[in-house]
């Protein structure tokens, strides 16, 4: 059957509403490789019963000629988003078992269009890190390893579950979280598509809260046309996140594969990092001539306050979490320690039910938002921040369409090769996305090419606000001239 | 239309460096518990995060206004009804500890 888990999104998708598999074959199919895999780390809840519940609802309704756009397709969904009677845990102790009543609006609106759920997948504890190794239930491994070593890599972070099981065919697809990088870091350690969307495309309801000015929902596929697909179908207007964006969801399925003629994909200068690795240099200038030979013209860009975007997001990512993770206090929901009065309670909830990236990030916050440092932090980051939205501003003005750049500095590294390094050392990893996040705009991670150790490294796309489109279109045109095919050699 | 007078604080300089007495006050406002073997480590990696956010110092920001919202929206109003409430069970279900329709919590009124 494992020419069945071979099947894209679209295959599936027209296999099915011929009738050559139905969508319990596919599940079941699914099902199975999620058994064989466990060793991948990648789910932390597998849910059999619910998949094979809503297969059988698919075959219906396809049969009944009333299929929804995701009708019967197998997906992964990041433990990240609350899911109705399902154990939701963020991949942090603090929420022991906890289980949502309701379920969050991107994944209603995938289990509406007939979305078939495989199980939960794992991430960094509350979405903060970048390998995955902060997840209580430790790291998802990366099914790439580097030639002729079976050293175990990280799947990057915080997504890394959704990319290591889009990548090791553990699912069609998966939904994922991006705040400096969660979705496109992993997807570049893993060969995979990820897409973070304009702020406020895909509403936060129901979605564990990091970050709020940041934190933005997308997918992770195994190609662009996948991710396009996927992202129509979670993205859509809900008055329940007023910064939720009440406009139209153009058909981005269609954006695939059009024309990237004439458009102008600006260069930024300022992303020639020190130090950066030779095959990554080399992985944008292939890029970057891939564009030109479909058409478009390239132009060099200044985007001159990139330096100050990583700095100022250890500012204001670590304040907004340290307001929003304040509702971890052992009284609604989750784990409780007690303690001998109430303060001691929580604090003692929280030492024990916080990992220690997340006790650090949640105490910088406390220290940037303190009385009579809030402005000299807080209020200048957002300061840095309109000077950042500034630089792409004038840059679209300019007549830019899209922004070509690596997705990362390096290639996958090992689990636990980093234990030494320092907290802002792993911040590094997020150099080159993190930008985006702060500006609010669209950025996709496509797989470009190989690095010399086998490992897939990407480049990025960054668009205009709400013009996904375009990113679909330039993607994928990268990832046609690279001939697809990033698949890693099972091994597990 | 009320309008909230906010006394503003007044702007200090923050030090370069922390130390450990601010990190045991920084852990108490964060009401996470710190164990004494753990508060060196954790000043030397706060303040190292503290030395790599320094940077945005060297910027002029004189005049420019600080971001809130990275994509302009306007507040929406919704419809003043009742819409949602009265469901205590739904409320309650993953209470570490209730009685009836009440969390329970250590006692905090002496």
């Amino acid at each position: 059957m494992t020419d069945l888990l071979d099947l894209s999104f679209a295959q599936a998708r027209a296999a099915m509403r011929a009738k050559d598999v139905s969508a319990v074959e596919l599940t079941r199919a699914y099902l199975d490789a999620i058994e064989q895999a466990r060793t991948l780390n990648a789910y932390v809840l597998e849910t059999p019963e619910i998949a094979l519940e809503r297969a059988r609802g698919s075959d219906e309704r396809i049969g009944k000629g009333e299929a929804g756009a995701l009708e019967g397709l197998p997906l992964g969904v990041k433990d990240l988003f609350c899911t109705e009677g399902v154990r939701t845990t963020a991949c942090s102790k603090i929420l022991g078992d906890f289980t949502p009543p309701y379920e969050s609006h991107v994944t209603d609106r995938m289990r509406r269009a007939g979305a078939v759920m495989l199980g939960k997948l794992n991430n960094d504890e509350f979405a903060m890190g970048s390998s995955n190794e902060t997840s209580c239930f430790g790291a998802p491994v990366n099914p790439w390893r580097r030639t002729g070593s079976d050293a175990a890599l990280v799947a990057g972070g915080s997504s890394g579950g959704s990319a290591a099981a889009v990548a090791a065919r553990l699912c069609l697809g998966a939904t994922a979280t991006d705040t400096g990088g969660s979705i496109r870091q992993p997807a570049a350690f893993t060969g995979t598509v990820g897409i973070k969307p304009t702020y406020g495309r895909c509403s936060r309801w129901g979605i564990v809260a990091f970050a709020s000015s940041l934190d933005q929902a997308g997918p992770i596929a195994r190609d662009v046309r996948d991710a396009a697909i996927l992202l129509g179908a979670m993205a859509g207007y809900d008055p329940r996140d007023s910064t939720s964006i009440d406009r139209e969801v153009p058909d981005y399925e269609a954006a695939v594969g059009r024309s990237v003629k004439g458009l102008r994909i600006g260069i930024p200068r300022e992303y020639r990092v020190e130090g950066m690795p030779a095959e990554i240099e080399q992985l944008w200038t292939t890029g970057a001539a891939q564009l030109k030979a479909a058409g478009a013209e390239i132009v060099d860009v200044s985007l001159p306050h990139t330096k100050y975007a990583l700095p100022a997001y250890y500012i204001v990512a670590p304040a907004e979490a340290s307001s929003n993770l304040a509702r971890y206090d052992g009284v609604r929901y989750g784990r409780r320690v007690p303690g001998p009065d109430i303060t001691a309670m929580y604090e003692n909830t929280r030492a024990e039910g916080f990992g220690s990236e997340v006790r650090r990030r949640i105490m910088i916050g406390a220290y940037v938002l303190s009385a009579g440092y809030y402005d000299a932090y807080y209020v200048r980051a957002q300061k840095v921040r309109t000077l950042i939205r500034r630089d792409f501003e004038t840059v679209f003005a300019d007549g830019i369409d899209a922004i070509l750049t690596p997705a990362t500095p390096s290639a996958a590294f090992g689990i636990g090769e980093k234990a030494n390094a320092s907290p802002v050392e792993m911040y590094l990893n997020d150099v080159f996305t993190v930008t985006v996040n702060m500006a609010g705009l669209p950025g996709i991670a496509v797989p470009a090419g190989l690095s010399g150790e086998g490992l897939p490294l990407a480049l990025q796309l960054i668009g205009r606000p709400f013009d996904e489109e375009t990113l679909f279109a330039t993607a994928s045109v990268i990832e046609d001239a690279g001939g697809g095919g990033f698949s890693p050699e099972r091994w597990w | 239309m009320l309008k909230r007078a906010v006394a503003s604080k007044p702007a200090r300089k923050p030090p370069m460096s922390v130390d450990e007495s601010t990190v045991r006050r920084v852990a108490k406002l964060a009401r996470i518990a710190v164990e004494d073997e753990e508060i060196a480590k954790l000043t030397g990696e706060l303040d190292a995060i503290l030395a790599f956010v320094e940077e945005l110092s060297a910027l002029d920001v004189e005049g420019v206004e600080p971001m809130t919202s990275v994509i302009p929206t306007s507040v929406r109003l919704r419809e003043d009804v009742v819409n949602d409430g009265g469901d205590a069970e739904r409320v309650l279900m993953n209470a570490p500890a209730r009685e009836g329709d009440f969390y329970v919590v250590p006692k905090v009124v002496e």
